[in-house]
């Protein structure tokens, strides 16, 4: 315990850095995710064929191993004089994103209430009118449990981004096991731990708000 | 419609050549050739990444299956949710962290990777077993007690062929999730092909890079797509749309 | 035969689900165990088959004691109906109502033949359904899956949890008759749970009216409509309890009482009714004016005479009215 709070004292400005950094390069990866993400799954609502392309290609985008992703970037961004650091990382983490950003947006205003959606029609609404009063707003509760998940996943993949160069809290991890510290590696798993729960819980809670105000709810598909 | 249909085609084609354009450059470059030139090393780093895969995931599956059974039994329906939390919380930790904490315990090498990626893919497992079964329809169970059904004829005709399809997604799901954490293996000196990714990291050189990150690539979507297909074979017909839970 | 005696249902001092129920479902009858939600119907249903526990009293089931027999082989004996049928997905229809007689250990052939046989009765083709999925049914026939499923066993007591509920009215009254005509081949014993009051005097030889767990009325429907116990029962069958009751009675009751009127051949729009139609139905038609004159035929389709709305009137007068008048009176 002693040695813990020594371990502390000397880095808990550092941990605290790394979280930032962790962070900060998440959030910027899941922006730009959510820019391409949102738009092309509401475009795919109107396109049942190219939906059925983007959604397999996301999906097997999904099941490319991270470490592997990242050994193909690296070479590609070699050529623009990119190849280790920030940039691979970032663009691996927007694609491993997309997935369930696209296919819940998608399902969420497929599922949107056929009678709601007539109702709207009835009533005289031009399609974009239907689409931003009526589809997006009772879609709203699924595309936030999408970007909830993107996001998890995000803050662990981003840890392996540490061996390319991205920094954040995989830096300790690394370190500690290149040293062989396990106070490195284990205050690093915590730190990502706490940092993807406290993610979560705080998606969550937006969520359970759009979802109280009487939004409808359109059944989730994680 | 066609013209949908036409947008739909080109974007599928514009991808198709993407990838082909990244194969030819690829090979114009011979960043493939150390598959070739060095096919002893190749073979060995793809056979341990395999068997490092296969027993670990056969391991957790004849651990998380029986045991999420095991929690969704009358007795210890109570219990679960202390379960569920804990499978949850688990998934927040780091592949790699698994990886490394391993060491501490078991020291450097292959049985350390094997436990780590048998720990780290009960979770999946775990989870998609408790769900498959809690989503089956409280009145099929009833029907099937007020049938005279004992309750390990409930479980094995009634309880997991309808959440075969829901356990196999969670048996893929973690083989896939295995197949890129066995590429981390090096980093606790377990071989692997993570091994010429790392080299390759390690010493700029392109040709390690993708002749390591390509197979491991390959490898994670010929099993999903295996899986998959198994999913279609063993699934009784008539429980393919009711046991669907995760994509 | 089901014998209820002095049964009890208590989860703890204040919250008693059945309280001291009595009555007994005689050999091939059916009894329809009829109430408001929370009447504690459901419960005493699955008393029988022990998914529910007895506190105290018992139940006697073709002169066992329900808790003297094992859970499971008392009930592969039953027949178990529930609302939303209960099909396995997994399943086809044939396994699915083969299911007990699996269990059972039949052989294959004395299944095959019992399948076939159950599935003619029920009308369904057994070729045609066999192989196919419970989703590959409309809810109707899954419904009457359901039922075969129940019977597949040949158990000689069946219970049934408001089978026909979860039904349109359409299809539920369709198959509310073709059960009773399977019902008059197999004469199983059954008891059978309602919140439908139409669907209760259709079905039942006797009712069972509950409110919170206890016993309001024990009796044939028509005596239940025509001599209500209580406040409670005359409120729950409503006030036109008389109207309701004319559905127990056919216009071969009426010929035999007052007599039909004669057929008057100048009259050109006519519609015909069958001697067996229930009174309650024979009054609709009436009431729309579907036809100047409603002519009676009987079995081979010959004309007996017509029928008015007087006439029902009457009848409605001496039958049930009478009965009504007096019951109020006393």
């Amino acid at each position: 315990m002693e040695r813990w709070l020594n371990f502390l004292e000397v880095n808990a400005s550092r941990i605290l850095e790394l979280t930032v950094d962790h962070a900060i390069l998440v959030t910027l990866a899941i922006v730009v995710a959510l820019a391409i993400g949102i738009p092309l799954g509401i475009y795919l609502t109107t396109n049942e064929y190219l939906a059925g392309v983007v959604l397999q290609v996301a999906s097997i985008t999904l099941t490319i191993p991270s470490i592997a992703l990242f050994g193909v970037m690296i070479p590609i961004f070699s050529l623009i004089g990119q190849g280790i650091g920030f940039l691979p990382a970032f663009v691996a983490l927007v694609l491993y994103a997309q997935l369930p950003i696209i296919r819940n947006t998608y399902t969420a205003i497929k599922n949107v209430n056929p009678e709601m959606r007539d109702a709207a029609i009835g009533m005289g609404m031009k399609t974009h009118q239907r689409l931003w009063r009526v589809e997006i707003p009772n879609a709203l509760p699924v595309i936030m449990a999408g970007i909830r998940t993107a996001v998890v996943l995000n803050i662990g993949i981003a840890v392996i981004a540490a061996y390319i160069g991205a920094g954040g809290l995989g830096v300790l991890i690394t370190q500690g096991i290149s040293r062989g510290d396990n106070y490195l590696i284990i205050s690093g798993s915590i730190a990502v731990a706490i940092l993807a729960i406290i993610a979560d819980a705080f998606l969550l809670m937006i969520q359970k708000f759009f979802t109280n105000k009487g939004y409808s709810q359109v059944t989730a598909e994680r | 419609m066609k013209r949908q249909k036409l947008i739909a085609n080109i974007v599928r084609l514009s991808l198709y050549a993407l990838v082909a354009a990244f194969f030819i450059w690829a090979i114009a470059n011979s960043y493939f050739d150390y598959i070739f030139t060095q096919q002893g090393t190749f073979l060995i780093l793809l056979r341990q990444h395999i068997v490092l895969v296969v027993v670990s995931s056969l391991l957790a599956i004849l651990i998380a299956v029986p045991a999420g059974i095991l929690v969704t039994r009358p007795k210890f329906r109570k219990a679960e949710w202390i379960f569920s939390n804990i499978a949850n919380l688990g998934q927040t930790i780091p592949s790699l962290a698994v990886l490394a904490l391993m060491i501490s315990l078991l020291g450097i090498g292959f049985k350390t990777a094997v436990f780590a990626l048998f720990i780290y893919s009960i979770l999946p497992i775990f989870r998609n077993t408790v769900a498959g079964i809690d989503t089956i329809d409280e009145n099929m169970i009833d029907a099937a007690k007020g049938m005279g059904m004992k309750p390990y004829q409930i479980l094995f005709r009634i309880e997991l062929p309808n959440s075969a399809y829901s356990i196999l997604a969670g048996i893929r799901t973690a083989v896939v999730l295995n197949i890129g954490t066995a590429a981390l293996a090096y980093v606790i000196g377990a071989g692997g092909l993570g091994v010429w990714i790392f080299t390759g990291i390690n010493l700029f050189d392109n040709g390690f890079l993708i002749s390591g990150a390509i197979p491991v690539t390959l490898l994670a979507i010929l099993a999903d797509y295996l899986l998959r297909k198994l999913e279609y074979v063993v699934v009784p017909e008539g429980a393919r749309r009711t046991g669907k839970i995760e994509d | 035969m089901i014998s209820f005696k002095h049964v009890t249902k208590a989860y703890n001092e204040e919250n008693i689900a059945v309280n001291d129920v009595d009555f007994t479902v005689e050999q091939g009858k059916i009894v329809v165990l009829l109430g408001p939600s929370g009447c504690g119907k459901t419960t005493l249903l699955r008393m029988v088959n022990r998914l529910e526990s007895i506190t105290d009293g018992e139940i006697i089931i073709n002169g066992e004691n329900s808790m003297d027999l094992d859970a499971i082989e008392l009930r592969r004996k039953i027949g178990y109906v529930i609302q939303s049928n209960g099909l396995f997905p997994n399943m086809t229809i044939e396994e699915n109502v083969m299911l007990v007689p699996d269990l059972l250990g039949w052989s294959k052939k004395e299944k095959r033949e019992r399948f076939t046989y159950l599935m003619k009765l029920s009308g369904l083709d057994p070729e045609e359904y066999g192989k196919r999925f419970p989703y590959q049914l409309s809810g109707g026939q899954q419904q009457r899956i359901g039922v075969v499923r129940a019977l597949a066993a040949d158990p000689p007591v069946m219970l049934m949890d408001e089978p026909f509920g979860a039904l349109d009215p359409i299809i539920r009254e369709k198959i509310q008759d073709e059960f009773l005509q399977i019902q008059r081949e197999v004469k199983k014993t059954i008891l059978f749970v309602s919140h439908d009051i139409d669907e209760a005097i259709k079905m039942a030889d006797k009712i069972v009216l509950l409110r919170d767990g206890e016993i309001m009325q024990f009796d044939t429907p028509s005596e239940m409509l025509a001599h209500p116990k209580n406040e409670f029962v005359s409120q729950f069958f409503g006030k036109d309890r008389a109207i309701k009751s004319l559905s127990l009675h056919t216009v071969k009751d009426l010929q035999g009482i007052i007599g039909l009127g004669e057929v008057d051949d100048s009259i050109q729009d006519t519609k015909t009714i069958n001697v067996h139609q229930d009174l309650r139905n024979t009054l609709s038609m009436l009431m729309n004016q579907e036809a100047d004159q409603v002519i009676v035929t009987d079995d081979e389709g010959e004309r007996i005479g017509s029928i008015t709305i007087d006439l029902v009137q009457k009848y409605l007068h001496f039958e049930i009215k009478g009965k009504l008048s007096v019951s109020q009176e006393g």
